[in-house]
């Protein structure tokens, strides 16, 4: 049994040695498999703030995630065939840089995380996953419907976006970009969940009573946290634009919010990086069962039901000790 | 547009509601009950379907097609109750979620394994083919005309079980006290049971009687899953009365908004743009309907607090 600080050491060092092994065999799909890794496992980890620190049960977290992706690809999509969007103010002709496209995909799924957050926080319980389901539900109908980037189709950006002078086509250099945004979002989650604003939350969970009477405020609490939790949702959004250079409605359908929820059960809801645990077991479960049989659903399935059955801590609660 | 096309259109928004009824009815019940979060449920709507297909197929009788599309579904929703369904109702939602989750990649894998990939069809019987004169000069097709009449039968009938027989209060007891009804003696473990095959068994039915409509396929439950939980929020959940009204509100006006916005969108930009917009808009109508009735009644329309 490993304490959580080993433990977390131990992942993302597993995670960053497999991506290296891939590069030394030349392999270049292990690289592209620990990408997708890291980039769930960041909008894992984002959701589980909500969700297993605050309780908040989001089955809608597919809408940061798409809409993250879809103002990155939209940006990027402008930048290259040199339209310009028409704004009040000023005209945007779109940005082929990659911090750029993050800032806006984080400052856009953070405006959505305010909106939604603010109306569904004031449910609870199952209607809270199902406000938070509607939400998602209808930016994805839009996004359906948005025939100018491609509505039901999909959006090509074809190239990926610049940072710097690195060459981001290479998948390694590309996996070390998004590595690094991981190491930033687990810092950052980390202080949340240990500052004083964080054992509110967890306080919120336990008993929103007590907090009220200790001169808190939950609502506000639980909304600071959604926002947090939508804006690092969006930025994995924009990174999975570029690592795949493609995005449709999909990103923002309710499979995608529940493949998020399951990363989290799957990992453990109760540590910070249960969920990264658990894109790498679903990812490369995945990936394995694929290749061992053409059913393979049917044995993820049974898989993922023997774990909530025998495993209620999620497997990462396998390796940590309390 | 003529009286005719719209009252037509408000049928057909009636049969969608009965049909979102049949769904929405056994997931109120299961959650109102056991508080189950049951995202499998479409997947009964799926058995159904399948399992009227193939028994059509075999016999050539739409009857007994129907009979297999309840007893099918609900003697593998006794299955996994027993086995896997059980083991979840002290557990969180969460865990819920996940394992009803992997029973969907079950269930539609193990149909695309028996089935194939390819959709199967379900043929409406003679005599229900064609249309039938309504009074008013409206003219309607038979088969819909039959399943707004199922319905309409169920849902009375499911008020009888619940307002009028044993089963019903039992029922009842068990949204209202669990500890209660179990320390009356009350076998609540085979009430749970029944819940659940009462429910798969009405998914079941309402797969068969849409799938004679469309095709039969893997995956055809989901969208459908995903409204009737539109419709028990709506509705509140555990009501049955609550699920009946959301299931007719939604089906009339998903149906009308379909109808109408893409008519409405042509007066100010082109045809297919309007169309495509329209659409998409009508399918947001929905969500959008219901995030108005949570934001001023936070638990649904007949829900208790």
């Amino acid at each position: 049994m490993l304490t959580e600080k080993k433990f977390n050491l131990i992942i993302v060092l597993g995670i960053f040695a497999f991506s290296l092994i891939g590069y030394v065999i030349n392999e270049p799909y292990f690289i592209t498999l620990a990408t997708k890794i890291v980039i769930l496992g960041i909008a894992g980890c984002a959701l589980n703030l909500i969700l297993g620190f605050g309780g908040m049960v989001s089955f809608g977290h597919a809408m940061f995630f798409g809409v993250g992706s879809y103002v990155a690809a939209i940006s990027a999509f402008h930048s290259m065939n040199g339209e310009t969007i028409n704004l009040i103010f000023f005209d945007f002709n779109g940005s082929s840089q990659m911090l750029f496209n993050w800032f806006l995909a984080v400052i856009f799924s953070m405006f959505f995380a305010l909106v939604v957050g603010s109306i569904s926080i004031r449910t609870s319980g199952v209607y809270f996953i199902m406000i938070t389901l509607a939400f998602a539900q209808m930016t994805y109908y839009f996004s359906v419907g948005w025939t100018k980037y491609g509505g039901e189709d999909g959006l090509s950006t074809y190239v990926r976006n610049d940072l710097f002078s690195i060459n981001t086509m290479l998948p390694l250099n590309f996996f070390i970009i998004c590595f690094a945004c991981l190491c930033v979002v687990g810092f950052i989650l980390n202080w949340v969940i240990n500052s004083n604003f964080g054992n509110f939350l967890k306080g919120c969970k336990e008993n929103e009573e007590k907090m009220i009477s200790l001169g808190l405020n939950p609502y506000t609490l639980k909304l600071t946290a959604f926002v947090i939790s939508g804006a690092i949702t969006g930025l994995a959004g924009a990174l999975y634009v570029d690592l795949n250079r493609f995005v449709s409605p999909t990103s923002l359908s309710w499979q995608t919010s529940g493949e998020l929820i399951v990363l989290v059960i799957l990992g453990g809801s109760a540590r910070l990086f249960g969920p990264l645990l658990g894109a790498i077991v679903f990812i490369l479960l995945e990936q394995f069962l694929g290749e061992v049989t053409e059913n393979w659903q049917f044995w993820l399935g049974v898989i993922l039901v023997l774990i909530v059955l025998y495993f209620p801590k999620g497997v990462s609660g396998l390796f940590i000790k309390d | 547009m003529s009286l005719q096309l719209f009252i037509e259109q408000l049928l057909n928004g009636i049969q969608f509601g009965f049909m979102l009824f049949l769904m929405s009815a056994g997931l109120t019940l299961i959650f109102g009950v056991m508080g189950l979060i049951n995202l499998a449920h479409g997947s009964f709507f799926m058995i159904g379907a399948f399992s009227a297909s193939f028994v059509a197929g075999l016999t050539g009788n739409f009857l007994l097609a129907i009979l297999a599309s309840l007893i099918f579904p609900a003697l593998i929703g006794i299955l996994v109750e027993f086995s896997i369904i059980r083991k979840l109702y002290e557990r969180d939602h969460l865990d819920q979620v996940l394992a009803t989750f992997a029973l969907i990649l079950i269930f539609s894998e193990a149909t695309r394994y028996i089935f194939g990939a390819f959709p199967l069809f379900l043929d409406i019987p003679n005599i229900l083919q064609g249309n039938i004169l309504l009074p008013g000069e409206i003219v309607y097709s038979k088969y819909r005309l039959i399943i707004i009449i199922i319905g309409l039968f169920i849902a009375i009938g499911l008020y009888f079980l619940i307002n009028r027989t044993l089963l019903g209060i039992q029922i009842k007891a068990g949204q209202n006290d669990r500890q209660m009804i179990r320390v009356l003696g009350i076998n609540i473990s085979r009430l749970y049971t029944i819940v659940f095959a009462m429910g798969a068994a009405l998914a079941g039915l309402a797969g068969a009687l849409i799938g004679a409509i469309q095709s039969v396929e893997v995956g055809m439950g989901e969208p459908v899953l995903i409204l009737a939980f539109v419709v028990i929020v709506i509705g509140g959940i555990g009501s049955i009365k609550g699920a009946l009204i959301g299931a007719l509100l939604i089906g009339v006006l998903d149906t009308m908004a379909r109808l109408f916005l893409p008519i409405f969108f042509e007066l100010i930009m082109e045809t297919s743009q309007a169309l495509s917009l329209g659409s998409s808009l009508a399918s947001m109508s929905a969500y959008l309907l219901m995030a108005l009735v949570l934001i001023f009644r936070p638990t649904g329309l007949f829900g208790k607090k």
